[in-house]
């Protein structure tokens, strides 16, 4: 086998593929399904009627049972194809079913109506995309109402985040003050304390604060993010002193200084910040969960949660519920991923 | 102003993130311009530091001295003052067991399984995420076409949020789900993915190294492109075969960079929650139940809300975090804040 191997990696040139450049884009394929399949899935799902999601085995594309309009019946009548005892097949509309007994009439001669085993017929399906799983969302449970939530907290948490982490790094990288190096490691240091092992006190520091069932209390405990701080004072240690002396020379204010010649030459640091500032307060999970319990305060994520756990849950609308809340997250992907990915493997923070 | 800072200024405004940048700062203008006057330009660097450290102290550093509290006093009372102190009595209770590797002869025997759970759900998780992290770290290094592409493809699901990652595999794996579909389309038979209590914890584990997986094979391909390019060379000139290579040069090079990403991954795993909490309830039975979800349910899902127990085991969650982020920092070589210790144990900022 060795032997083997070698043959095969030395009769490749440079230019030709060898067998691990085969195997490597056939693992990549796989991949690719294996990733992107479940997403893809989720996506054509919601788009079909809650009777397409019900048929099994489920089909790729978005079938709907055919309807068609009796006249003399106001609602439209599903239409099924029954096999008559004679052998030959009729498309019949069904008016009501009882058991293993369907009614069903002609949709031609609405008048005569005749008993079918539901043996003898099977649903007549056509292609059908079910957009009104998307648009009665904001019209049913109060949809609107989360996604504002939602929207909200994302925005304002990020805009506080970007200032109070920027105004923190500003100090810790262009100022030398007793102190300084204390406050730096008490900060990194919160890196250590996950939120998970604080729930119960952060609990009644927010109920204390009168911030429980409000967006505020998620907001608040959010905004100060240790690698926000850590991300933009490794960037801002790069910009040149000089320049904030030649400001103070002109009689700046430091906050002038601040905002008007550090703020300005963050701006990349500042972006890749604001792009996982972004996933974190949307994806937000726990700590919604706990504080947020009145249901017209649920962002989508907690909307999400408390539908699929109800017992009856409508998944045409959870699916396309669930679509939209990726589409924030994949534009940011589509459009940011290469600042997300360098932004990771040169910082190691997600 | 200086010519340059001014012009570099003038260019943050012109675009459009530079405007959304400044106008907060700018409406805080005379406030500030006032505070300096009263506090002087030596002091205003801690001005500029409150805000970060007032919600640092209200919202961790405050909470950890409270959460000692709690694990030491008893009762359903929320206030720190109506609170009985009962000294270790919510630890004795979590460590009362006859046989502590057989959870029902515990008292809190959920504690007891969530622990088990979480310890054999850590190993098998980053294990086998690692392993996965690092092919696909190789074939992506390899000169392939479109590396970007391939790149975001193993990327992507990290960016989707615990609950939608959970609702998409939920969707998946009902019983009338598309795996079952193409189970039955490849003549097999159709299994209750969902009510199984092994399957369950099969997909819990697989579905947790789907959604983080790209995060890891990141750090795992920044590893692999710090690795000198001569050393191929050198190999290729002796014909050294794929194999050998990478057994020789690749995986010994990428040994301190895997380190990392395996106690990473580790300290995110031991917290495990969201997504298996919203794909399985923890369910079927106590299959999946782990600790941040015990946490979670004994201190504020179940009736009584057992605030004291909760933050008893979240100490023990918090010595697990300690162990391992003690381990990171002996890796990582200690006392110099290097780029990786940003990650630290937090995950999520």
């Amino acid at each position: 086998m060795p032997e083997a191997l070698r043959f095969l990696t030395r009769t490749s040139g440079r230019t030709q593929l060898d067998w691990t450049d085969w195997l490597s884009y056939v693992y990549l394929v796989f991949g690719l399904f294996l990733m992107f399949g479940p997403v893809l899935w989720i996506v054509m799902s919601s788009f079909k009627t809650q009777s397409g999601l019900s048929d099994f085995p489920p089909t790729f594309l978005p079938y709907g049972q055919k309807t068609v309009h009796v006249t003399g019946h106001e609602a439209r009548l599903p239409l099924y194809r029954v096999k008559k005892p004679d052998g030959s097949t009729r498309e019949l509309a069904e008016l009501r079913r009882i058991g293993l007994t369907a009614t069903m009439i002609d949709p031609a001669k609405p008048d005569e109506e005749m008993p079918v085993n539901i043996k003898d017929r099977e649903k007549t399906s056509e292609l059908r995309v079910a957009t009104e799983n998307y648009t009665e969302l904001f019209g049913k449970l109060s949809f609107g109402r989360y996604l504002w939530n939602s929207v909200f907290i994302t925005v304002v948490a990020t805009l506080i985040t970007l200032l109070f982490n920027s105004m923190a790094a500003f100090a810790l990288s262009k100022y030398r003050f007793k102190g300084q190096k204390t406050v730096f490691l008490l900060i990194i240091a919160t890196l250590m304390i996950p939120p998970t092992i604080i729930l119960v006190p952060n609990f009644l520091v927010i109920s204390n604060l009168g911030l429980l069932n409000s967006l505020w209390g998620v907001i608040w405990p959010a905004v100060a993010t240790p690698t926000g701080v850590f991300l933009l004072r490794q960037y801002m240690l790069t910009i040149p002193d000089e320049l904030l002396d030649a400001a103070r020379m002109d009689h700046a204010s430091e906050w002038q200084i601040y905002w008007r010649i550090v703020l300005p030459l963050t701006a990349p640091a500042l972006a890749v910040l604001a792009i996982f500032s972004v996933m974190w307060r949307w994806n937000d999970f726990l700590w919604p969960l706990i504080v947020l319990s009145r249901s017209e305060l649920f962002t989508l994520q907690l909307a999400l949660n408390a539908f699929q756990g109800e017992l009856q849950t409508e998944w045409n609308y959870l699916l396309a519920m669930t679509v939209i809340t990726i589409i924030p997250v994949t534009l940011v992907f589509a459009f940011l991923q290469k600042h997300i990915t360098t932004g990771i493997a040169s910082s190691g923070v997600k | 102003m200086s010519h340059r800072a001014q012009k570099d200024s003038d260019q943050a405004r012109a675009n459009p993130l530079g405007q959304a940048l400044t106008w907060l700062p700018r409406l805080l203008e005379p406030v500030m311009r006032f505070a300096q006057r009263v506090l002087g330009t030596r002091r205003m660097p801690w001005l500029f530091l409150t805000p970060n450290l007032l919600i640092f102290g209200t919202f961790t550093f405050l909470p950890i001295v409270i959460n000692f509290y709690y694990a030491f006093t008893g009762g359903v009372k929320l206030f720190p003052s109506e609170r009985p102190f009962t000294g270790m009595e919510n630890m004795v209770t979590l460590f009362d067991c006859r046989d502590y590797f057989n959870p029902s002869t515990c008292r809190k025997d959920i504690f007891w399984q969530a622990v088990f759970n979480t310890a054999k759900f850590a190993v098998l998780q980053v294990g086998l995420m690692v392993v996965f992290s690092v092919i696909t770290a190789l074939v992506l290094n390899k000169k392939i076409i479109g590396r970007g592409f391939w790149r975001g493809v193993f990327f992507y699901p990290v960016l989707l949020s615990p609950v939608v990652v959970a609702l998409i595999w939920k969707w998946i794996l009902q019983s009338q789900g598309v795996l079952n579909g193409l189970l039955i389309g490849v003549g097999a038979s159709p299994t209750e993915w969902l009510t199984s209590a092994n399957w369950m914890f099969f997909w819990v584990i697989l579905v947790s190294i789907w959604a983080h997986m790209g995060f890891y094979t990141l750090i795992v391909l920044a590893g692999l492109q710090a690795i000198p390019k001569d050393l191929y060379d050198a190999a290729q000139m002796d014909s050294a075969s794929p194999w050998r290579v990478l057994r020789r040069i690749t995986l010994p090079l990428l040994m301190p960079n895997l380190l990392v990403v395996i106690v990473l991954a580790l300290i995110r795993a031991v917290q495990i929650f969201d997504e298996v909490f919203v794909l399985t309830g923890g369910g079927p039975g106590t299959a999946t139940t782990f600790l941040v979800q015990f946490i979670y349910q004994t201190g504020f899902a179940s009736e009584i809300h057992l605030y004291g127990l909760a933050a008893a085991a979240s100490l023990v969650l918090a010595g697990a975090l300690l162990v391992l982020t003690l381990l990171q920092l002996k890796i990582t070589r200690g006392g110099e804040i290097r780029n990786s210790d940003a990650e630290g144990g937090a995950g999520h900022a």
